[in-house]
């Protein structure tokens, strides 16, 4: 660390700090996804990085498409909807198979959502091959700009970032200011008396689970910008995003994004200080430990249970 | 005297349960298969003592543990730590440039013993190392947890990320833990050479003995007034608290007894299989285990160490012959055991024992306390799932 001048030191930060907002931008999202499900509904998705991975696969498989026909350059926002299209039908589909049997039970939602987990992972590595598959990036992805000649700054990044915060100010917006989101918190809050004035209670708890399963394949699509996807891949983001959300308090937006950034940032700057994996280590016992001290998370709201 | 006998035995038809598994992992099996499948059932064995620390913790305490895995492994490394100090004596590892000290530490340039390793020279201090670490460790995790009240799915997730920090720890600090590869090249215990077939014998039986005797102590701690207040405690907590109990302190301690079984476990699987590595500590055992517990039927000790070996041996039998297939299996089994029989197979024996003469005359001599402890079919959970700050 004492090889590097004070200015290399500066720009070092820089573009450890852009590459940790890569890392929080699909933190971001897996973690809105499971924050809809979990902080909403009680409802523990460890499938969640699965329905990330059926996101990335749809691109790639889009990508594939697009190249044959020559239309690479326009393919990708088409492909984001898609993702999302069929991530929200298969979470549509499992609330309505399995999710729905066990809301009594979160443990036992908790250990049946990792056996869909295991099917999926094979699914995938039956259908897509157990090498990792990448998609092909559109030219505007691809290439970096460099606001000074020691910064270097990848435009998938940016773009990645940019996706993270438009989907952030939708979930906002459906959950505070849409009909369907006072329905939404209506529920969580009181289901008997919800039903009672005629909401749909169990429709609404299919479409939340189905939302954040959506959300979860724009995770998907946002990763195949900036790194390669195989059938264990959301399986290694699945213990960061519920860190990010436990530890942002389970119902919060806000705290889910601020945590998002917390750990991505600790982790990506203290990767290059530190080995990658201790990296990791450190930044997941200090999460541990601050959510020993309080359990409650960053924003948590002040309601006694 | 012959009370505290009979309660640990559970009555009569919980001794003649534990006879029939005593007498099949210990007659049966050691008659009926060559020394190699006898070793793989000796490594589900070790697997059973987690299960069994589930049912006390899950099944009976409602306390989801994602971190058995984390136990197992400390109880695991401890016993690995002494028997590779015993195989690195400095004449056996001359040829390194620090002799005397483990392979793995040489070809990481380490020229000393770290001091952690120090206490693993003598096997008494090792012992009391795989028992006490893991117990005080769960102290450590269950102190801050429960006595601010969080439970339920936090719990879960948070035992499991520490889960994954212990094996990424361990992966990452390759000098001083043996990194990914784990430690291996065991060989003698005491310059007894535990590769030899009569040394796995004797192994498995000391492992098939302690199984039993863990089983007991769990009945025995289950049978107590302790073991009613965990049941009460998983399905009404706040009524239990309200009733002057001090709820978190029976949560650390059924945590710790949990952790101190797990550990026993962890320690015989070194010393059966003959090494020690990280991939026994991180998320997947760890939630494997709980599959186990939860085919045997989450609520039967001895359940748990039938499922735990029908589990394992599907899973060689499948990955010898359709790997592909196998993880369908696994996480069908996953929702198939929750979706439809939440007992396990106990749910299931108890269930149609009824219909078979010999058998219903058995249940009806039940006392009536123990037919009381079936769980419903959907336990009550949501109340007491996660935080109340």
């Amino acid at each position: 660390m004492f090889d590097y001048s004070m200015a290399e030191i500066g720009n070092i930060v820089v573009m450890q700090a852009f590459s940790g907002l890569s890392l929080f931008s699909v933190l971001l999202l897996m973690a809105l996804g499971l924050a809809i499900i979990f902080g909403q509904m009680g409802v523990i998705n460890m499938a969640h990085g699965e329905f990330m991975a059926i996101g990335a696969y749809t691109t790639v498989f889009l990508s594939k498409v697009a190249e044959t026909y020559g239309i690479v350059n326009y393919y990708f926002l088409f492909a984001i909807v898609i993702a999302f299209i069929i991530a929200f039908i298969i979470g549509y589909i499992i609330e309505f198979a399995l999710i729905r049997h066990l809301y009594k039970r979160p443990l036992d939602t908790l250990l049946a959502t990792w056996g869909l987990s295991l099917v999926m992972q094979q699914i995938f590595r039956s259908t897509f091959g157990a090498k990792e598959v990448s998609a092909v990036l559109p030219e505007w992805l691809m290439g970096s700009f460099q606001p000074t000649p020691d910064i270097d700054i990848p435009i998938n990044g940016v773009f990645v970032l940019a996706l993270a915060l438009v989907v952030t100010v939708g979930v906002y917006i459906f959950m505070f200011r849409s009909r369907w989101g006072l329905r939404v918190r209506a529920t969580v809050q009181n289901r008997v008396m919800a039903g009672a004035v005629g909401i749909n209670t169990k429709k609404v708890d299919r479409v939340t689970f189905a939302l954040g399963c959506g959300i979860a394949g724009v995770a998907g699509a946002a990763f195949t910008t900036i790194a390669s996807t195989g059938p264990t891949t959301g399986s290694l983001y699945i213990v960061d995003s519920f860190m990010v959300v436990v530890f942002g308090g389970a119902a919060s937006i806000l705290g889910t994004i601020a945590s998002a950034f917390g750990i991505a940032q600790a982790q990506s700057i203290l990767q290059f200080f530190m080995t990658s994996s201790m990296g990791k280590v450190a930044t997941l016992m200090v999460i541990v430990g601050i959510l020993m001290m309080r359990p409650e998370g960053l924003f948590a709201s002040k309601v006694r249970k | 005297m012959n009370e505290t006998l009979s309660k640990i035995l559970g009555g009569k038809q919980g001794a003649i349960g534990l006879a029939i598994l005593a007498a099949f992992i210990m007659i049966v099996l050691p008659l009926g298969l060559d020394p190699f499948r006898l070793g793989l059932i000796g490594k589900y064995l070790t697997y059973a003592f987690v299960a069994v620390s589930l049912v006390l913790l899950w099944g009976n305490g409602g306390i989801l543990s994602l971190g058995q895995g984390i136990f197992f492994g400390l109880g695991g490394y401890g016993m690995a730590m002494f028997l590779k100090l015993e195989a690195s004596d400095p004449v056996s590892t001359a040829i390194q440039s620090t002799p005397g000290i483990p392979d793995f530490m040489d070809w990481n340039q380490l020229t000393a013993l770290p001091w952690f390793w120090e206490p693993f020279k003598s096997l008494p201090l090792t012992i009391l190392a795989i028992l006490v670490v893991p117990t005080i460790f769960a102290f450590l995790i269950g102190y801050a947890m429960f006595k601010r009240r969080v439970g339920g799915v936090y719990f879960a997730i948070i035992t499991q990320a520490i889960a994954l920090i212990l094996s990424i720890l361990i992966v990452g600090q390759q000098g001083y833990t043996g990194g990914v590869n784990g430690i291996t090249d065991l060989k003698t215990l005491l310059g007894w050479d535990i590769r030899s077939d009569s040394a796995k014998y004797v192994l498995y039986y000391v492992n098939a003995g302690l199984l039993i005797a863990c089983i007991l102590l769990s009945r025995y701690v289950l049978s107590s007034k302790f073991g009613m207040l965990l049941l009460a405690m998983r399905d009404k907590e706040e009524r239990v608290r309200f009733s002057g109990y001090d709820v978190s302190n029976f949560k650390i301690f059924i945590f710790c007894l949990a952790a101190m079984i797990s550990a026993i476990g962890g320690a015989m699987f070194t010393l059966q299989v003959g090494f020690m590595s990280p991939t026994f500590i991180g998320i997947v055992p760890s939630i494997e285990m709980v599959i186990f517990a939860a085919v045997g039927g989450r609520m039967s000790l001895i359940g748990a160490v039938y499922g735990t070996l029908l589990v394992n041996f599907g899973k060689t039998m499948f990955s010898e012959t359709y790997p592909e297939l196998w993880l369908f299996l696994m996480g069908g089994l996953f929702i198939a055991v929750v979706m439809f029989f939440p007992n396990g197979i106990a749910g299931i024996y108890d269930k149609y024992a009824k219909k078979v003469p010999f058998l219903r005359k058995l249940s009806e001599e039940t006392p009536k306390a123990k037919k009381a402890e079936a769980i419903p079919a959907a336990p009550v959970e949501t109340k007491e799932a996660g935080v109340k700050a």
